[in-house]
């Protein structure tokens, strides 16, 4: 079985973002970045699959600029086999990522595709199922355990009530959330193999896809500040404030 | 305590510009050296140094090394933390792929031990010792003890340690009692070994003891000692482990700091005599020890930047978020945070541009050893040589005793709940306190600054490296000449002192070991600016062609600066007290103390 995962170099998380002057974006000049978390879960799962001896090979692809190749290094240090970046400077949106992918997965023909649940940078959630619909292809998203049985996969799915067991019949798409696994530490010997590990460069071009932005974004702002909290003279007072200012009680 | 965070912007910055990693890459057998591969090292050590070894640093502190029914027991979490670095190869960085290192250079291996070290010291002591064993094996180890010990002690499931003080034998290793009497392919052990790092521990499968001990025939003093592997657990020639050697840790010292690192008591040869086996050959210990120790010093140096470092970002990141009082000419209408005070500002800026002066210090003398063993040309050798030679007394002497003021510092910023344990800069000063103490007290570096790296050659070598240092600040011009001057005008009492040192040491050599530590001293502030200035050319070409998205290389201007401004002036005063000071030093009479 081979493996396709999805890896995006998105602002490290430990980094206080900080909004562009302009509130066209956030700041991303000499921030750190590093690979999504829920992609190294992604990673991690399906090395743990290859490890088990459920896989025969990992490819991990990134979409975006040159820079996402570091990502791209560390999940072939992780343990990824081979890596593919499709290279661009357009800021991609979700469904530019979900067509990008299909027509990597339409040449590579994985039988598993696993991705974040989601990237931390704009928390969109789309791009899994997008791509599951665009391949026609079953999907179990949130997944927090994943088993290969005879002819598919069983996938645990964290749902709000509680866990969801969804049987998915290969070739299938997995997004991972965080409680999956823990992602490891690449090993050194590791990190020194990932540079000689095949990664390949294309374009949107190649790949015959239009990746011209389809949203607008009218402005970034900070999250209001937080006010400083009040004493409330007695409990009537206490709920007429939660009825009539915080809105939290009817 | 706050998390630490890997300072890979400034690590990165010292390692290209200041130092100039071309020189390391282009040596023989570091053609996979590249500065990507160098990123992404970096990047992972960081990781597992923010990941693993920093939330076990507080614990470390507070719940300690412990000896129990005679077993030494590490702290929670300190197991599986030592199994993740071994498991990752990373004790194996800098050592030969014949004994299953990576081959990387040393200097790589400094700036991931930096980090490791301002992550958790108590814990970073364990790799450090076990790298320091591996050098004395690999460099004058038989080939059959090689083979049999190294591919383990590199990989790590095997630690090192260095066992050199006796209760009566400190600093002056003459005073080495500990007996080796020859038996067949092997030497019984026998006595009292104090302050061994790691000397007992849960961590590895076995313990490599290097130990000195004196030969039935060694003569006295020190050209009387040899050096010897005792192992925990005794190896058959296969590398299995068997049974206990007749080495006990009879107890661990409670200690101001680094509590998490056990240091024990080893009583050798209880029970007829530990068996151990010669290292090289007789009588030869001490220097076998003493080139080992030069790596260990240039260690226990990177731990004074890496606690500096660690005491920086926890003093920083309360000065931002405590509010007191309306700082002085304050005009907005919210009162911010006490970085805002000028005098916090000065003891943060006095942390940050002395850390930036170390770092350099340190990876350009990690890169000098680097260049010294492995360039093919003997001039770029020689001169590599004489670059560690100067670097190492100044990197473990005058690194330390700044790391230990910006520690203290870090606690002053914070005020009051400094000194409260729960804020975790008091763990910082406690833990930087034995740095200036252990593998080499500040005096014995500065003797050896004066006497092996001035005195001997007449003040030659020093006075090249002065040479240098001022053609390079005298380079700075316009707004950055004020740092150049800085540094010229040190240059300039340097040199004076040097001559005045050469001159008086035949008339009383009592004179120039009182002269020892503020000479040291000097010297140190005065390397650290040159090595800012070197950051401030390079950060000017930066600037010249627009590059400074996040003002990084402004910065690096502004710290070179106040360095020049509120550090450097210094070295005038040091310089009085090395040279007409020196003499009052032994002037009161002793009963008069």
């Amino acid at each position: 079985m081979k493996i396709l995962v999805g890896v995006k170099r998105v602002v490290d998380y430990n980094v206080k973002i900080r909004v562009k002057a302009d509130n066209t974006g956030v700041e991303t000049a000499n921030v750190k970045f590093s690979m999504n978390p829920f992609d190294e879960i992604a990673v991690e799962e399906a090395v743990r699959l290859k490890e088990a001896g459920k896989v025969s090979e990992i490819i991990a692809v990134s979409l975006g600029i040159a820079q996402s190749q570091d990502t791209i290094r560390t999940a072939l240090a992780m343990g990824a086999d081979r890596g593919i970046l499709v290279q661009t400077d357009v800021d991609l949106q979700p469904l530019a990522v979900a067509k990008l992918l299909k027509a990597i997965i339409d040449k590579e023909a994985p039988s598993l595709v696993l991705l974040g649940k989601q990237a931390i940078d704009d928390d969109s959630n789309q791009t899994g199922q997008m791509l599951a619909a665009l391949l026609d292809w079953p999907q179990g998203t949130f997944a927090s355990k994943i088993t290969v049985t005879g002819d598919g996969i069983e996938v645990i799915r964290e749902v709000d009530g509680g866990l969801e067991t969804v049987a998915l019949t290969l070739p299938a798409l997995v997004t991972t959330d965080l409680r999956l696994n823990e992602p490891r530490y690449a090993s050194l010997p590791n990190i020194m193999k990932a540079k000689k590990k095949q990664l390949d460069v294309i374009t949107p071009a190649d790949l015959g896809v239009d990746v011209t932005p389809r949203l607008t974004t009218l402005k970034v702002e900070e999250p209001p500040k937080r006010k400083a909290g009040i004493k409330v003279a007695d409990v009537a007072e206490l709920v007429n404030r939660l009825r009539n200012e915080a809105k939290v009680i009817p | 305590m706050t998390d630490y965070i890997p300072p890979l912007r400034d690590i990165k910055f010292t390692l290209e510009h200041v130092v100039g990693l071309d020189a390391v890459a282009a040596l023989p057998g570091n053609e996979e050296f590249t500065a990507d591969l160098v990123d992404s090292i970096l990047e992972e050590a960081g990781h597992m140094a923010e990941g693993i070894l920093s939330p076990l640093n507080r614990v470390g502190d507070e719940v300690g090394a412990r000896l129990e029914n005679g077993v030494v027991h590490t702290a929670p979490g300190w197991r599986e933390a030592w199994a993740a670095l071994v498991d990752g190869g990373w004790n194996g960085l800098p050592f030969s792929t014949e004994w299953g290192g990576m081959g990387l250079p040393n200097v790589l291996n400094t700036a991931v031990h930096e980090m490791w070290q301002s992550a958790n010291m108590a814990f970073t002591l364990c790799p450090m010792l076990t790298q320091g064993a591996v050098n004395a094996v690999r460099l004058y180890g038989s080939d059959a003890l090689k083979a049999l010990y190294l591919p383990k002690m590199v990989a790590g499931t095997w630690t090192g340690t260095m066992n050199l003080t006796e209760p009566q034998a400190g600093s002056d290793l003459a005073a080495v009692r500990t007996k080796a009497v020859p038996e067949g392919d092997h030497c019984r052990i026998s006595g009292q070994k104090i302050f061994i790092t790691y000397g007992d521990h849960d961590m590895a499968e076995n313990i490599v003891h290097l130990v000195l001990a004196r030969l039935p025939d060694g003569p006295p003093g020190v050209k009387g000692i040899s050096l010897f592997v005792v192992p925990k657990f005794l190896v058959d020639a296969s590398g299995a482990i068997g049974a206990a050697n007749d080495v006990t840790c009879v107890s661990l010292e409670h200690k101001l700091g680094i509590h998490g690192s056990p240091t024990a008591i080893l009583s050798f040869g209880d029970h007829g005599g530990s068996v151990g086996y010669l290292v090289g050959e007789p009588h030869r210990g001490v220097e076998y020890m003493f080139a080992m120790m030069n790596h260990a010093r240039l260690a226990v140096g990177l731990q004074g930047l890496a606690i500096a470092e660690r005491a920086y970002q926890q003093a920083l990141s309360y000065a931002r978020e405590r509010v007191q009082g309306r700082p002085v000419g304050w005009t907005g209408d919210k009162n911010p945070g006490i970085v805002y005070h000028p005098d916090v500002r000065r003891m943060l800026l006095t942390m940050r541009c002395q850390i930036e002066a170390m770092r350099a210090i340190h990876y350009t003398a990690a890169a000098s050893v680097d260049l010294a063993h492995g360039s093919a040309d003997p001039v770029q050798r020689a001169n590599a040589q004489t670059m560690v030679e100067l670097l190492t007394p100044i990197a473990k002497g005058w690194c330390t005793e700044v790391g230990q003021t910006l520690a203290s510092l870090g606690v002053q910023v914070h005020g009051g709940v400094g000194y409260v344990e729960e804020t975790g800069a008091a763990q910082h000063l406690r833990d930087a306190r034995i740095t200036t103490i252990y593998e080499g007290t500040t005096a014995i570096q500065a003797n050896d600054l004066i006497n092996r790296k001035i005195l001997k050659d007449k003040g030659a070598m020093i006075g090249a490296f002065l040479d240098q240092i001022e053609a390079q600040a005298k380079s700075l011009t316009g707004d950055d000449s004020v740092i150049g001057l800085g540094v010229a005008e040190g240059v300039t009492k340097a040199r004076a002192t040097v001559a005045w040192l050469v001159n008086s040491a035949g008339q009383d050599p009592r004179i120039s070991a009182a002269a020892g530590v503020p000479t040291l001293e000097m010297m140190g502030i005065l390397v650290g600016g040159h090595m800012l200035a070197k950051a401030v050319t390079v950060s000017r070409v930066r600037l010249a062609s627009g590059e400074d998205p996040d003002g990084f290389y402004t910065a690096k201007i502004e710290s070179a600066r106040f360095y020049s401004l509120h550090i450097l002036p210094h070295v005038h005063a040091l310089a009085v007290a090395a040279t007409d000071g020196a003499a009052t030093v032994m002037r009161m009479d002793e009963a008069s103390l």
